[in-house]
């Protein structure tokens, strides 16, 4: 198969940090403002224990302040006896710092959030116009679905692991920092206790991860199976049904439910055995604090309000350590994530050669020995022929000859290799011209046009900023498309494509040709396009195409003889070579291919 | 399809969020809810009980400046953690169980339901919208019937507890706290009210998205020639920043939302610091008791905000509920009656025992049908007997609507008025399944099944021998192609058969059909998908098989009817002409239109690949 995903060595490759960091322009700002406002969350979340802890010790209680920072403070509010009869300005601090915590909060999460979404866009900004640049043979070599997964969900798995997993990681860390510092000020023992008790918690849940990581694969991938099965149950509905293998399909179907829900019970053991001991080591840390904070008041190294103090202060450290765990083990899937979208990122784009000129097409176009293979097979050998500026040129050839090749090469889809020939445009190499003006002074009509999700109005306009419904209209009668619209109940307002109304294989091509008519370029190409249109609609449109440009050069590859019997010149395909060539009286008298496949058409043997 | 689906969104509310239609399958397991709710409400109580040791030990230890009764102060503190360790490990484990048992019930169920629905629901339900109600339903529901009720349970313990504690130690101050309580719930509701409406369109603006990059990626080549990549790109991006807006409002209310709890919460600490410092000193309660308020007062404000998340997901999960009950209740519109279960048995259990053989003599007596979701008729008052061993032939261009005489046969519908008669008994007075048991069914479009050749062609005769079902494979010449495969027989086909070409695919559903030894066969435009080569083969294999066999057959190309006994030419959905190929072309008609089209075609293809030779 040729569809795959090799992934090529790229030049110029750019380091997954380094990818990771341009994505970051216009958002890290943001995530750098919001982990200082964490900072301040945590420092307004240290204060207010220790104002407690002092209004309890001192103020209520009798205890002597023995910190000369905070005699200073509580002198500052008048002193003891002072705020003895006045226990509304310690709560107002407490109300203050809230509010300074809430404030902060705020700011932390909004401006987080700001920043991932900012980052998810940057990503989809810089993937969706990468994508745009990369050459057509890409396109043919990775799978859709692939391509999409990685700018979806691998995307997604980015900004979580940088909004999420890396801020709170950052936030954890000055969290535990601030509380040991406050923590180790009221009393070592008790600090020690909260500390040791971190790598126990930490370690112990990256153990699990990193053990159950095999069954939460194994559980997505039965999830993945059943799911499978249920859609191919659904799409296979009628022969199941004509087949009468309701009831095979049911035991079959049952046993992936069954097996599949027996494997999440197992890992829920796992998990529901975890998460006991994650509470069991956090409420025996709780315990042990309060333990030995009454020993340690009880022996003259604590005080009351201290005690309280702690105890807030561990309660703070619980969660976010024991989300610490899991963070950490999440982190190799972001890895893996960012590697998928760097293989997007670092595919080559196809680039002008320096110093391309423009063209407006309107020279004569010629192949001279153009040769060319897709991968080993050769599709075109030694094709020469010379389209003067303004003519009609047909190609006639049957499945596989190349005819499409030779538009893909003169629209620079695909580009030839050295030594292979040469295609010239008014005397110029397509080489040398940039692809932008080529490609836009020549019109292309699909075998099987795409149509946008759009109207059917924006489509036909699609080449256009600005377009009134009177072009729209008359491109459409040159295309005979009007008829199809006046059956649909909203016209030109129909949404086609994808999430709309899908249209018979005529109706798209008409619509594709009334797009390339109000495109009104110099150069018009129909790749096989008027396949599905019958003969009267195709002589009606190549009508209405001589006399709405005259001065155009038209290429029509078909192998309808009526399609190309007025083309000033036509060349024959066969197996990637040309066969015949010259215009329709001219290849009567051979009496090759061409004769023979007019003289089928049209029922006239005689000229054989 | 888009309107019957819109039909379905438009589905009456339920009472009660819809839980009532839960019942059925949260029964099986009141035991286990009963069991975790109360083991919840365990582990919550526990939670209330810790703040209290910490008063004990300020009231006891530290402000008698002893140590006294310190061992049973740990044992039983220790005794709570345990209880609470093991209440929550188990009432963890039975959430995650029911929650796995319901999806599991409610899957079975379900795909049991959809075995038995016609095909009418599934021409008219695009396959993902009935998967996603079969997968992701059952999944939201299961997970709500578990955790929300888990945690609503856990949470909604914690506020009724924590508050009777402080009721207890001091009336006024535990009201300064509680009072907050309804001020939390009022502002949560309301912000949670605006943020779920915000995610929605965030939703819907993320799948445009998704949308637009499988436009730029299948629409590559388009984009390129029509040099519009500058435009797609800058509407891409307008689509961006139309998303970025969105969520950053989103993210900004749940925010907002978030550190108004955090003020709230230090709020009530200010207040219960104020007050219970005063009455403190006044000697109405002691320092530990103060102390117990201030955990309290902080701790309460997140089970507030988490029972006001569990109602917003209850809401959410509504739609499911609704979607899931409305697939539920839909009925099957060809269905079996009692007396023909009775004797023949159903899907499930057929009674093979009292099966008739069947000859294939087919009649169509006054039929006239109309498709469930189309206004029109399409067949009025169509006759036609098709003896034992004839061969009709259906034709017409694609989506003129060839299928319907086939769907009427097959019973995948029924008649709307008259009767389809098979060996002269109507359809309805035989089961779907004995009727199915006796039709080759071959698809244009074939579909495998994962698994191996094998097993896709045993598919047709579950009971065959593996030499019987070679020799199937050899009578339609997929033999060969088989053998060289590298597992032979046994070579996986891969899903919806990826790994084979679709041409030995066909053959493959070729040998399907005819292991089954059917007395009807229906062939739907076999070789419309294949190329020349193969449709050589399969040509020659089709007149072999159909050999004396009734046979119904769609057909594209109509080189491959030419030997029916009768054709029909169907045009915009209705049959426009009937006779032999000779008593058509002599008309000079539709059919005579058609044919001269297409033989032109075909000589013109086939006329490229002879000319080597001429």
């Amino acid at each position: 198969m040729k569809r795959k995903n090799k992934e090529p060595i790229q030049p110029k490759k750019q380091s997954n940090l380094r990818i990771l960091k341009s994505f970051l322009r216009g958002s890290i700002h943001l995530f750098l403002i919001s982990i200082f406002a964490s900072l301040i969350v945590t420092l307004a979340n240290m204060v207010f224990p220790k104002i407690i802890g002092v209004t309890v010790d001192s103020v209520i209680g009798t205890e002597p302040i023995t910190s000369p920072f905070i005699q200073r403070i509580v002198d500052f509010f008048g002193g003891v006896e002072f705020l003895k009869t006045r226990l509304w300005i310690p709560a107002l601090c407490v109300l203050a710092t809230g509010l300074v915590a809430a404030l902060f909060r705020f700011i932390n999460m909004h401006f987080n959030g700001k920043g991932a979404e900012r980052l998810m866009r940057t990503m989809r900004n810089d993937l969706y116009g990468k994508i745009q640049r990369l050459p057509y043979h890409w396109f043919t070599q990775n799978q859709t679905g692939d391509i999409i997964q990685r700018c979806t969900s691998d995307t997604e798995t980015v900004r979580q692991f940088i909004s999420e997993q890396l801020t709170s990681l950052m936030r954890v860390f000055i969290l535990i920092f601030f509380i040991m510092l406050f923590m180790f000020s009221v009393n070592t023992t008790l600090a020690i206790v909260a500390l040791a008790s971190i790598p126990v918690v930490v370690g112990g849940s990256m153990f699990f991860y990193g053990k159950a990581s095999k069954y939460f694969t194994q559980c997505d991938e039965n999830e993945g199976k059943l799911s499978a099965m249920a859609q191919e149950n659904l799409t296979g509905v009628r022969v199941i049904r004509a087949f009468g293998q309701e009831n095979k399909e049911r035991e079959r179907f049952e046993r992936q439910n069954v097996y599949y829900t027996g494997l999440w019970i197992r890992l829920s053991k796992l998990l529901s055995a975890f998460w006991a001991y994650g509470d069991f080591i956090t409420a025996l840390q709780v315990m042990l604090i309060v333990v030995l904070g009454a020993v340690e008041c009880v022996n003259g190294n604590l005080t009351t309000g201290g005690f309280i103090t702690a105890i807030s202060y561990n309660a703070m450290l619980i969660w976010p350590v024991r989300s610490l765990g899991r963070m950490l083990s999440g982190m190799s899937k972001a890895g893996v994530s960012v590697k998928r979208i760097a293989y997007i990122m670092n595919s080559e784009e196809e680039k002008d050669k320096p110093g391309a000129v423009d063209t407006d097409m309107r020279g004569d176009i010629e192949f001279s020995h153009v040769s060319f293979a897709y991968d080993e097979t050769p599709v075109l050998q030694d094709v020469s022929f010379r389209i003067p500026s303004g003519s009609v040129f047909g190609i006639l050839g049957g499945t596989g000859s190349g005819k499409s090749t030779i538009t893909l090469l003169l629209t620079k889809l695909y580009n030839l290799k050295p030594d292979s020939g040469e295609i010239t445009v008014g005397g110029v190499n397509v080489a040398d011209i940039r692809m932008e003006s080529l490609r836009k002074n020549t019109g292309i009509v699909l075998q099987e046009p795409f149509l946008f999700s759009r109207t059917l109005a924006e489509n036909i306009g699609i080449t256009r900023e600005e377009y009134s419904m009177t072009d729209i209209s008359a491109a459409s009668d040159a295309a005979c498309l009007s008829s199809a619209v006046a059956e649909f109940t909203k016209g030109y307002d129909t949404v086609v494509g994808e999430r709309g109304v899908t249209l018979s294989g005529g109706q798209k091509q008409r619509a594709a040709i009334a797009r390339i008519l109000l495109q009104k370029t110099p150069v018009m190409i129909f790749d096989d396009s008027l396949s599905a249109v019958d003969a009267e609609t195709d002589k009606a449109i190549r009508k209405s195409l001589k006399e709405n440009f005259p001065g155009s050069t038209v290429i029509l590859v078909s192998h309808r003889i009526t399609t190309l019997m007025d083309a000033d010149d036509v060349i024959v395909l066969e197996n990637g070579r040309i066969a015949e060539e010259g215009n329709h009286e001219q290849l009567l008298a051979k009496k090759g291919i061409y004769a023979h496949v007019y003289a089928l058409q049209t029922g006239k043997t005689e000229v054989i | 399809m888009a309107k019957s689906q819109e039909k379905n969104e438009a589905y009456v509310r339920l009472p009660y969020f819809g839980l009532g239609k839960l019942f059925p399958y949260v029964k099986k397991y009141g035991k286990m809810i009963f069991s975790l709710v109360l083991l919840g409400f365990i582990g919550s109580l526990v939670d209330i009980i810790f703040p209290l040791f910490q008063s004990y030990a300020i009231n006891v230890f530290i402000t008698q400046e002893t140590l006294h009764g310190l061992l049973w102060f740990i044992l039983a503190y220790l005794g709570f953690i345990l209880l609470q360790v093991v209440a929550n490990a188990v009432s963890t484990y039975q959430a995650c169980a029911v929650e796995m048992y319901i999806n599991r019930d409610m899957r079975r169920v379900c795909f049991n339901h959809l075995q038995t629905l016609g095909i009418s629901y599934y021409a008219q339900n695009s396959v993902g919208y009935i998967h996603s109600r079969l997968m992701s339903d059952t999944g939201r529901i299961g997970a709500l019937c578990a955790w929300t009720s888990y945690d609503a349970i856990y949470h909604f313990a914690y506020i009724i507890g924590s508050v009777s504690v402080m009721l207890s130690l001091n009336a006024w101050l535990a009201l300064l706290v509680i009072v907050l309580i309804p001020v939390a719930v009022l502002l949560g509701t309301f912000f949670q009210k605006k943020y779920v409406a915000y995610n929605r369109k965030v939703r819907e603006k993320n799948s445009v998205i998704s949308g637009n990059f499988n436009e730029g990626i299948t629409g590559a080549k388009t984009i390129k020639t029509l040099v519009i990549g500058e435009r797609t790109n800058r509407e891409f991006c307008q689509d961006t920043s139309e998303m970025y807006r969105l969520s950053v409002k989103a993210n900004k209310l749940h925010s907002l939302f978030m550190s108004v709890v955090v003020f709230l919460s230090m709020f009530s600490l200010a207040l219960v610091l104020w007050r219970g410092g005063i009455i403190t000193q006044e000697g109405v309660i002691v320092v530990g008791t103060l102390s117990v308020f201030m955990s309290y007062a902080q701790g309460l404000m997140e089970p507030v905000q988490w029972l006001i998340s569990a109602v917003s997901s209850l809401v959410n999960a509504q739609v499911n509920i609704e979607r899931f009950t409305r697939l539920m209740e839909t009925g099957s519109d060809v269905t079996d009656s009692p007396e023909v279960i009775e004797k023949y048995g159903d899907a499930f259990s057929p009674k093979k025992e009292n099966w008739e053989k069947v000859e294939g003599e087919v009649t169509f007596r006054d039929v006239s049908f109309r498709y469930p979701d189309g206004d029109e008729y399409v067949l009025e008052h169509f006759n036609l007997h098709v003896p034992k061993g004839a061969q009709i032939a259906i034709v017409g261009e694609t989506g003129a609507g060839k299928s319907t005489l086939v769907n009427l046969v097959c019973r995948f519908y029924e008649p709307t008025e008259g009767q389809v008669l098979l060996d002269g008994k109507d359809l309805r007075e035989r089961s779907q399944l004995w009727l199915h048991s006796n039709i080759g069914y071959v698809l244009q479009t074939p579909h495998l099944f994962s698994g191996t050749i094998l097993e896709n062609i045993r598919y047709g005769k579950p009971d065959a021998t593996e030499e019987e079902v070679i020799a199937a494979a050899k009578a339609v010449s997929a033999d060969g192609f088989i053998r060289k495969l590298k597992d032979g027989y046994r070579t996986e086909v891969g899903e919806g058969g990826d790994m084979l070409s679709t041409g030995e695919k066909q053959l493959i559903s070729f040998a399907r059909a005819l292991i089954a030894d059917p007395a009807i066969y229906i062939l739907d435009e076999v070789t419309s998908s294949v190329d020349t080569v193969t449709e050589q083969i399969i040509q020659e294999t089709v007149s072999e098989l159909i050999r004396g066999k009734t046979t119904f057959m769609i057909a594209h190309r109509l080189s491959t009817v030419r030997n029916a006994d009768v054709i029909l030419a169907v045009r915009n959905g209705k049959i426009v002409e009937r006779g032999t190929h000779a008593e058509l072309m002599q008309k000079q008609g539709y059919y005579y239109e058609l044919y001269m089209c297409q033989f032109e075609e075909d000589r013109v293809a086939r006329s490229f690949d002879r000319e080597e030779t001429v």
